[in-house]
């Protein structure tokens, strides 16, 4: 079975953002990066694929040359090759530009199964595997939870809304985005990671995929969003704080 | 401008976000002279629900139906759709941010070559167009996102992002026009099989008074105990966001969030929990939210009530000795 996973790296989840001159990213220096934490799911559940079903795991991302320690991490991991689209302004591209970027990488290799991670909690689109899937043509099911493979058929488990769940069927190859919890993500071993060293990189320009194309849709602006609601900060040591809040849960709030 | 809002219904019940994203496009529409706005019911045999829907003020009802689309496929959904959009010809099209949208609308705006802009907030009517608020960054940031080349243009809005109590009722029934939906078998690839709920609910949060919630900052199951004993001291319930069931510290039942329980107690409290929207969604309807956080930009301080910049392995206890004086 031969499974692409494709990985998005993003600040870290305690990084400070501060919004850069151009008002539509963040200020990039300064600050840590780290696989984000949705492919890291799915990443587990491709090393599982293989280690079940045998064959290969391609690890798959686009940014500028420091996503390239995403494709590293994949490799410690467990995953046989990578490849990265080289792109410093992937963060000016548009869910579908992103999309046809990738696809058009994906295309080049015959995947059974193409994961991807549920969103990315920097842009958050949440569309990339939904749209990978119609532009290579292929079926889809998001939010997956199980997966069990029945010869040329994917049996998959569900998340839908408020506790229900759903097994759907469908053909390979297939495109799934993978719901976070799914798995216990594994840490890279001391020897995966000597191995990652002599791992292929294949590294691709976005520009070279030829996938030009006018954006559908535009960040005009990102900001500190506004309050909607007025914050009562409670400050002093633990001990008063707490006491200043019971007070006003009591007195003010009138909840205890 | 022509709007139409793409409503969903499941075994017949709606949900409810429809009738939210409905007042958004009716807004839209009351601020833009000119504007109509029609909705879409899919399915099989939902008349009754069309018919039940044209009784707010829209300009048309679309009825997409089909044996084929009794239970939701991409596929069959993707097609029927794109039929009634080519029918209907909107400029907009709307969508409840649900999980089934999340499944097939941009797969659906795709096939037609156009984007979606997903999971908005609110927007903005300016001179001639119409500019999308959406979250980035956890909700740490705010974009605005604005759709470029002609239309139609696709786009969902969050739960909780509209009131649906507001919806403008109609002076008369709107019409109901069927959508004639060519469809086959083999253009659907996806199986749906049953649906079904993991285990029984053993607690039912949503009629908890006060909830206790904690998040990655509570960083072991060694100390769940501590927010254990505080929740009982308040005479609440345990809950958390979703990381912690997922790590297996709490059960799934105990999960607040898109994916877990809604609730709206008269005090939720929250240690640790950063406010990704995920969680937001499931407790912003609360009375009084308590947030409890070491980062002062955690965007869970945006829908407090009350907030503390501190460490919650300090103020728990603080909290907790208080509470065992009293």
């Amino acid at each position: 079975m031969k499974v692409a996973v494709c990985i998005k790296q993003v600040p870290a989840k305690d990084a400070p953002l501060h919004i850069a001159e151009s008002g539509t990213w963040i200020r990039e220096i300064d600050i840590g990066f780290e696989m984000n934490e949705p492919d890291s799911f799915a990443l587990e559940e491709a090393l599982r694929l293989k280690e079940k079903h045998g064959g290969e795991v391609v690890a798959l991302s686009m940014g500028p040359e420091r996503a390239k320690q995403v494709i590293k991490e994949g490799l410690a991991k467990g995953a046989d090759r990578g490849i990265h689209i080289a792109d410093d302004k992937f963060f000016l591209l548009d869910p579908l530009g992103a999309a046809k970027s990738l696809a058009a990488a994906l295309k080049k290799e015959n995947f059974d199964v193409i994961l991807t991670g549920l969103q990315s909690d920097d842009q958050g689109f949440g569309q990339t595997g939904v749209l990978l899937a119609e532009l290579l043509g292929l079926p889809h099911a998001t939010i997956i939870m199980q997966i069990e493979v029945q010869g040329q058929r994917l049996r998959l488990k569900r998340e839908l809304e408020a506790g229900w769940f759903q097994w759907v069927e469908l053909p390979l190859p297939a495109v799934l985005t993978i719901q976070s919890g799914i798995n216990k993500v594994r840490y890279a071993s001391l020897k995966g990671i000597m191995a990652a060293k002599k791992k292929e990189i294949a590294v691709i320009s976005r520009e070279s995929l030829g996938v030009a194309q006018e954006p559908t849709e535009r960040v005009e602006r990102i900001y500190v969003p506004q309050k909607t609601k007025k914050t009562e900060f409670i400050d002093g040591s633990p001990k008063e704080a707490a006491a200043k809040l019971l007070e006003k849960l009591r007195h003010e709030a009138r909840v205890l | 401008m022509k709007i139409l809002v793409i409503t969903e219904q499941r075994e017949g019940k709606w949900n409810p976000v429809s009738f939210e994203t409905l007042v958004a496009a009716q807004q839209m529409a009351a601020a833009q002279p000119g504007s109509r706005v029609a909705a879409a019911v899919i399915g099989k045999g939902v008349r009754a629900l069309a018919d039940e829907l044209a009784a707010n003020q829209l300009a048309e009802v679309l009825l997409v139906e089909h044996d084929l689309l009794d239970r939701y496929t991409p596929d069959g959904f993707t097609i029927a759709l794109s039929q009634a959009v080519a029918q209907s010809q909107p400029d907009l099209v709307l969508f409840p941010h649900t999980y089934q949208v999340r499944d097939y609308a941009p797969k659906l705006a795709a096939s037609l070559g156009k984007g979606m802009i997903g999971d908005c907030i609110g927007y903005r009517a300016e001179k001639d167009r119409v500019v999308f608020v959406r979250q980035m960054f956890q909700g740490k940031t705010a974009a605005d996102v604005s759709f470029a080349g002609a239309p139609p243009w696709f786009a969902s809005f969050q739960a909780g992002a509209f009131r649906g109590d507001q919806i403008a009722r109609g002076a008369a029934a709107a019409p109901v026009t069927k959508v004639a939906v060519d469809l086959k078998p083999e253009q659907i690839r996806t199986t749906p099989l049953e649906l079904f709920r993991e285990a029984k609910q053993a607690v039912d949060l949503t009629q908890a008074p006060i909830l206790v919630a904690v998040g990655r900052g509570i960083k072991a199951p060694e100390n769940i105990p501590m927010a254990e004993k505080l929740a009982k001291l308040l005479g609440g319930e345990l809950a958390a966001s979703r990381p912690i069931c997922d790590e297996g510290w709490l059960p799934m039942d105990r999960q607040i969030g898109s994916s877990g329980q809604t609730v709206a107690p008269k005090l939720y409290l929250a240690l640790g929990i950063s406010g990704a929207i995920q969680h937001v969604v499931g407790m912003k309807g609360s009375r009084t939210i308590v947030a409890i956080n070491k980062d002062k930009n955690a965007p869970i301080f945006e829908v407090a009530d009350y907030g503390i910049v501190g460490d919650i392995f300090e103020l728990i206890p603080a909290l907790t000795e208080l509470l065992e004086k009293k």
